[in-house]
């Protein structure tokens, strides 16, 4: 695995807070990577961080460049979309295009119009009279338009309908990822990624405390459903959550045998949400 | 070189407002208000008994060079008149212009999808300063020439409507020459604009939050300052002298014509004829406030303080 982001001890502080504290991580190519954490976890300082918009201390390669000091080369392979809704509210569709054609090397006009002409985007709309949702869908034909090896999303999809949240991870996943892509996307809409997603990280003050492929995690993390009877013996076993579900509980397990969990009760793989929220307990406290 | 093209051609996407239309509805209501002069001065005319050339015309048309070439300097005066009025206006949208170059985009976060873009930010920059500097003048130039000669026109019509064939003046402007002379001069008003443009673009790239108080406050409070503390007498210099170099050439720079305090004097003029003074007052008066320290210092700040807005583009973190 060649690794497209490499940080080593990625530290940021703010005037008195600790957005990034020590983080050190690997995404290698063709993956797809949720980076996942509470507010103010350090999702975004990271993804800026790697776009080379803010300075911090600690080590980070990205495809080989420092963004710290290569960033104009750096971003003719990497593309962002940070945030909803942040093209300029007077541009047109068709200026838009142009201006990204003839600036962007690696820019498909062709490409583009091939998207946007399954929208109801109009070439002489202006930013200014689209919906949240349609920006979201002119952003993305623009950079799913250009050839990137890497492409960052910052909460990509916040506050647009679940019509286009659907849309748009599927356009992702149907017409701009190969394996010689990587993505990288922080969201609140879990269980919506969870299903394309190749890799997770889970960000909690400033660290990393969970970085696991999707396959590792299902054989790592267990979740079983015990009468309470045996519940007991399941506290025995250290569960990292427990909850209480019409008079059965749920346990969730890291790192127990299978056949151990199988004799006290119904076994299944936890959802990320169910992960997240056990893993984060107490942040707010 | 074709990415700088296509950053200027967004930056006039963005201000067509302000670098094309301002200027030019200026000169459709100056025109307008001149035909509404006219207008007026036809009807108070009629009813005084109406007036009508009949003597005069022989004379006119029979001009000498010496006249006809009055007539036309005379008209060449009323073009650079009418582009000085365009100017002025494209000044006071070229210093709104550079506040907010920097800062709306960071306000409203659409920074972020420019920040997206293989595009540096001295790139970025630069093709904010071209834009106040070179295409915002060259646009008002153009526009104060047109209308100019169309108020020419509107007079000469006029005038031919009482019996006065004006035409034959009409050919004596230069709407060419009053053309190239302006755009011969716009090298030296960047020039002289750039600690202006500088400061305002720093000032809107640095700022938090109300560039247009900021860039304001700090030059007008320094000098205050300055005076109240009599400062400038560390340097054996007036106060004044800070008022006029350091607010002054910070903030009023943007005014095309400021610097002809600095060129030769034009102490020997016959001001009785405007070809003369038209002459006097040409490129090469206007170049030799070149010789003058004041330009080079001003330019040199200016380009430090472009320099500093490029520095803050690229670490300014607020989104």
């Amino acid at each position: 695995m060649s690794a497209v982001i490499t940080a080593t001890g990625l530290t940021k502080r703010y005037k008195n807070s600790l957005a990034l504290d020590g983080a050190s991580f690997q995404i290698g190519a063709g993956r797809i990577v949720g980076l996942i954490g509470p507010n103010g976890a350090g999702k975004t300082t990271a993804l800026k961080a790697i776009l080379g918009l803010t300075t911090f201390t600690g080590e980070l390669s990205v495809l080989g460049l420092d963004p710290r000091k290569q960033r104009d080369q750096l971003m003719e392979q990497v593309c962002f979309i940070a945030d909803v809704a942040v093209l300029p509210r007077w541009i047109k569709v068709k200026d838009a295009v142009d201006f990204v054609a003839n600036v962007h090397p690696r820019f498909d006009r062709a490409k583009c119009e091939s998207f946007l002409a399954r929208t109801k985007l109009q070439p002489d709309q202006k930013v200014k009279q689209m919906s949240k949702g349609m920006i979201v869908q002119l952003h993305l034909a623009l950079v799913m338009a250009i050839d990137a090896r890497l492409l960052i999303l910052d909460e990509p999809t916040l506050g647009l309908d679940i019509l286009y949240r659907k849309q748009f991870y599927q356009s992702l996943l149907e017409d701009y990822f190969d394996e010689n892509k990587t993505i990288v996307v922080t969201t609140h809409q879990v269980e919506e990624i969870e299903h394309i997603l190749t890799d997770l990280m889970f960000i909690r003050d400033g660290k990393i405390v969970l970085d696991t492929d999707m396959e590792a995690l299902g054989e790592r993390f267990t979740e079983v459903l015990v009468g309470a009877e045996r519940a007991a013996a399941a506290r025995e076993l250290k569960p990292l959550d427990e909850r209480q579900v019409f008079g059965k509980s749920i346990f969730l397990f890291d790192n127990v045998s299978r056949p151990q969990l199988e004799e006290l009760g119904e076994v299944r793989r936890p959802s990320i949400g169910d992960l997240f929220v056990a893993t984060m307990k107490g942040t707010y406290a | 070189m074709k990415t700088f093209y296509w950053l200027v051609k967004r930056e006039f996407w963005e201000n067509r407002g302000g670098f094309y239309r301002a200027p030019l509805i200026t000169a459709i209501v100056f025109l307008v208000l001149n035909l509404m002069a006219m207008v007026v001065g036809e009807v108070m005319g009629r009813r005084m008994g109406g007036f009508h050339f009949t003597g005069e015309v022989d004379t006119l048309s029979h001009l000498d060079e010496h006249g006809l070439a009055v007539a036309g300097a005379a008209l060449d005066v009323t073009l650079y008149g009418f582009t000085a009025l365009i100017l002025a206006v494209t000044a006071i949208v070229v210093f709104f212009y550079c506040l907010g170059a920097l800062y709306d985009d960071r306000r409203d976060r659409s920074v972020l999808f420019w920040k997206s873009l293989p595009v540096s930010d001295t790139s970025t920059v630069l093709s904010k300063v071209a834009s106040a500097a070179l295409v915002a003048p060259v646009i008002g130039v153009v526009v104060g020439v047109l209308g100019g000669l169309v108020l020419a026109l509107m007079a000469t019509i006029v005038a031919t409507l009482h019996g006065v064939p004006l035409w034959q003046f009409l050919v004596e402007a230069h709407p060419f020459r009053v053309a190239f002379n302006l755009i011969c001069l716009i090298p030296l008003y960047a020039l002289w604009a750039l600690p202006t443009i500088g400061w305002l673009l720093l000032c809107s790239a640095w700022a938090r939050s109300k560039p247009f108080l900021w860039a304001i406050a700090l030059p007008i409070g320094a000098a205050v300052v300055v005076q109240w503390f009599g400062l400038m007498g560390i340097f054996e210099r007036s106060a004044q002298w800070f008022w006029v170099n350091v607010p002054g050439r910070l903030l009023l720079s943007i005014i095309p014509g400021g610097w002809v305090r600095y060129a030769d004097n034009l102490d020997h003029l016959d001001k009785q004829d405007p070809g003369s003074i038209l002459n006097a007052v040409g490129l090469s008066y206007h170049y030799s406030t070149l010789a003058s320290p004041n330009v080079w210092v001003g330019a040199i700040a200016g380009a430090l303080m472009i320099a500093g807005a490029i520095w803050f583009r690229r670490w300014r973190e607020d989104t």
